[in-house]
């Protein structure tokens, strides 16, 4: 109960110093917060400038990148979608249950995202590589996942879908259980209490949440690169490819640098101008 | 407001450039510490030199950086505060030379290395010679072509196709699986049986490996001699002590140390290849 009061409100209110007359605080803490700002501006900003247009153009065109971006694309994708899949039935466990072992399941939720994606690698490594518990089993049948794209998928899952869950959780906890109720005392089946009430009610937050999963999923590479290893066309995506690419060709690694803080930049703001009209759009109609 | 605006600017500035005074370097201290940077390669022989150079200088503290030569060439490039850079190929000393971070003429070849193909004790690859790494299906980890295993690694493959026939490159770099990023890394996944096979160097394969790997030698004639350069580095804050450092390496307990670790040294190397020839 105490989660949902903390879940929902609050954020819109007034965030100013008290005391401080509202324009002069303003303007104070903008002062205050612009080492931070610069801070993070500058390197992203010498990143572009370094990078000319033409170059840019001329490196797209090169097989290194154009391999990395595609399989960057294809390999984020698919990790979001089964991270959605497999993460909204946690997401209502969590949310709308009491269990045994749920404290537990909510740590395991938080581990991934203090690990040391190294850590992931070799953890991932030694449970699905060849020799691994459950690898071993796979490569009798004739399976090896290690070296293939569907490693890189499951390093990306493994230390982005908490992003997703974590954020369903949240989202489900701010909806009014109230209205599930009575949706449930007029006849619907769980099933459709959640499907006509509770997702209409947060998508916005399971927006949110797939689009952090996917942004983590797309800078993904400690554990990428010791599970699923560097393979130009088959694991080498593109943060592989930006460091890899470093040594030798600083204008590929450039290159591909920028397009992936364009692409990530330009997703997040999107992300956060649909989230923004969606909550004025709900807020209009409570009104 | 301005007044305040600018106080704030002055702090950002005066922040900024207290950013290029060495901040984590004990200096001043009695306790020196030295940087060294090293090729993966050289990890085990490294840290038993180094712990000999501390026994010999008390007070001093040798930290090592131990990565592929490519990637501590960059650092270096970029300014790292090293003192000593150890090589595993000539060609990133000579990219440390032309960045102006190693004074030409200096570089010193301390080692030699041999590589070997490897491949895990239980051989998934069913492997019995250097051809069978040409066999459709076999799956090798190679470093990449830009770490120097990598690139002797190629260099190998190309003599090897004089042997054993046109399209014997294409065919072992079509079974190829992954290019890592340091050669220790391939040493780690024909361990734990990840790959069929990898080429490593001779000296990569441990005492504690021999247990679950298994080595295919090389001929001679195919073979690439990896040569070990070493060299002090332009802005060190202890020129002298790298000096000794590096005079340490090239001393008869440094070789030792080395031979101990499955290196050539030069004398050795020398006597081999006219064995091979």
């Amino acid at each position: 109960m105490t989660e949902r009061a903390i879940a929902r409100p609050r954020v819109r209110e007034s965030a100013y110093a008290p005391g401080l007359p509202r324009k002069r605080g303003a303007a104070v803490l903008m002062l205050a917060s612009a080492p931070m700002v610069l801070f993070l501006l500058l390197p992203l900003v010498a990143l572009v400038l370094r990078v000319s247009p033409a170059h840019m153009l001329e490196n797209l065109a090169s097989p290194q990148v154009a391999q990395a971006l595609g399989l960057s694309i294809t390999t984020t994708a698919a990790a979001t979608v089964l991270t959605v899949l497999a993460g909204l039935p946690t997401a209502f466990l969590l949310a709308r249950h009491e269990f045994p072992g749920r404290g537990l399941v909510s740590t395991l939720l938080d581990l991934p995202l203090v690990l040391p994606p190294a850590v992931a690698g070799i953890a991932l490594l030694i449970t699905f590589g060849r020799a691994g518990i459950v690898g071993q089993h796979l490569s009798q049948a004739g399976i090896q996942l290690t070296f293939t794209p569907v490693a890189v998928v499951l390093a990306q899952v493994f230390v982005a879908s908490p992003f997703f869950v974590k954020s369903a959780v949240s989202g489900l906890l701010a909806v009014d259980r109230e209205v599930e109720q009575s949706a449930s005392v007029d006849g619907a089946s769980p099933l459709q209490v959640a499907r006509m009430i509770t997702l209409p009610l947060c998508w916005p937050t399971l927006l949110g949440g797939a689009v952090m999963t996917w942004a983590r999923a797309l800078g993904e590479f400690g554990a990428t690169i010791i599970f699923a290893g560097n393979m130009p066309g088959r694991t080498q995506t593109m943060p592989l490819a930006i460091y890899i690419g470093f040594e030798m060709n600083l204008n590929v690694a450039l290159t591909l640098a920028a397009i992936l803080l364009g692409a990530s930049f330009v997703v997040l703001l999107l992300v956060k101008g649909v989230l923004q009209l969606r909550i004025r759009d709900l807020d209009s109609r409570l009104a | 407001m301005r007044l305040r605006a600018l106080a704030a600017l002055l702090l950002l500035a005066q922040l900024l450039s207290g950013c290029s005074t060495p901040w984590g370097r004990a200096s001043a201290s009695r306790n020196v510490t030295l940087y060294v940077f090293a090729a993966a390669s050289l990890t085990d022989a490294f840290q038993q030199i180094g712990r000999g150079f501390e026994e010999q200088h008390p007070g001093v503290r040798i930290v090592f950086n131990f990565a592929g030569s490519q990637r501590l060439e960059q650092q270096i490039e970029q300014g790292a505060g090293a003192d000593v850079f150890a090589s595993a190929d000539e060609r990133q000393m000579r990219a440390a030379v032309r960045s102006g971070r190693v004074k030409p003429g200096t570089p010193r070849v301390f080692a030699r290395n041999r590589l070997v193909v490897i491949y895990p004790r239980s051989n998934p690859g069913r492997l019995r010679g250097l051809r069978d790494l040409a066999r459709p299906g076999a799956k090798l980890d190679l470093a990449a072509r830009e770490v120097p295993a990598g690139s002797y690694a190629l260099e190998f493959l190309s003599r090897a196709t004089r042997q054993y026939g046109t399209g014997y490159r294409t065919k072992v770099l079509g079974n190829v699986v992954s290019y890592e990023d340091d050669v220790e890394a391939v040493v780690r996944k024909v361990e734990l049986g990840e790959a069929d096979a990898g080429i490593v160097y001779e000296s990569d394969v441990r005492q504690g490996d021999r247990q679950r790997l298994r080595v295919i030698e090389i001929p001679a004639d195919l073979n690439v001699l990896a040569r070990y350069p070493i060299a002090t580095l332009e802005g060190s804050a202890h020129p002298g002590l790298a000096r000794e450092f590096v005079e340490f390496v090239l001393s008869p307990d440094g070789q030792k140390a080395l031979r101990q670790h499955g290196f050539l040294t030069a004398a050795q190397q020398q006597k081999r290849t006219r064995e091979g020839r």
